[in-house]
């Protein structure tokens, strides 16, 4: 993936086929913190433990008849290589929330790309689905 | 971070193209494949150029929406088009140019573009 907003559209993704009828997008650009965090929270029908753990190996998926599910560990990687981590927080009952954090300043931190564009195709091709998008910047 | 009075101009024309889109129904379905594979591949650019073609022609008769990986990662990106009644046609390793020609030709033509399309024999069994 070249940016970040490819990261967060495959997410979103996850969350439509996950059945989700709302996903809501923060990001929050923390300039004194060094810091920049991405966070996809959805309403579908989430994961258990046993499947949350494993959310981030890239050779398992939930989807019937396939072998590999990259999109999570892409994004675990991608925060990785930019000097943060991935967090997943879970349930069967309310959803899934996914955070990446990155440092802002890391040379390795891949860039935003196009979150407006990301957003906007979201809500047309899925117009059964609420998605709401909020950017937050902490300027020094 | 503060909003000025053109950029919410600017969102309101947005929101209005997008409500338009939104509402798009009826003699053409077009999914772009949204899996990992699909979007590394460019899937999002596909997209991008039918949403730029419908908007340029004013078609409201167009339903498009996304779908996840189709098992052929290696031909992404892919895109569907279903016209009413007729079965649905998969293009392969599309590029803008190429969605341009199935734009004009099939969704708003009526034709199918074969040299882009899925041909028989182009998948393998592993």
């Amino acid at each position: 993936m070249q940016d970040i907003s490819l990261h967060l559209l495959d997410i979103a993704e996850n969350s439509v086929n996950a059945g989700a009828t709302r996903v809501d997008i923060r990001i929050v650009e923390d300039a004194p913190g060094d810091r920049l965090c991405v966070e996809i929270r959805d309403n579908g029908k989430g994961m258990d433990s046993a499947t949350m753990r494993k959310a981030l190996d890239p050779f398992y998926t939930s989807k019937p008849g396939k072998r590999i599910g990259l999109g999570i560990p892409l994004l675990a990687q991608a925060a990785r290589e930019g000097g943060g981590k991935l967090v997943i927080d879970s349930d069967p009952e309310e959803g899934t929330c996914i955070v990446a954090t990155f440092m802002l300043s890391h040379p390795d931190r891949k860039p935003m790309g196009d979150v407006d564009g990301t957003v906007r195709m979201l809500q047309i091709t899925h117009p059964e689905i609420e998605f709401t998008y909020e950017f937050m910047r902490q300027e020094e | 971070m503060k909003l000025k009075p053109e950029d919410l101009d600017r969102i309101s024309q947005r929101m209005k193209a997008t409500t338009i889109l939104r509402e798009g129904a009826g003699r053409v379905k077009i999914t772009v494949h949204m899996g990992t594979c699909g979007i590394a591949s460019g899937a999002r650019d596909i997209l991008s150029s039918f949403l730029k073609h419908i908007e340029e022609t004013d078609a409201k008769d167009i339903i498009i929406t996304t779908s996840g990986c189709a098992g052929l990662c290696s031909h992404e990106p892919m895109a569907t088009v279903e016209l009413k009644d007729e079965p649905p046609v998969k293009y392969i390793d599309l590029s803008v140019d190429k969605v341009a020609r199935i734009f004009d030709e099939h969704v708003m033509g009526g034709q199918i573009v074969k040299e882009f399309a899925l041909a028989i024999g182009s998948e393998r069994i592993s």
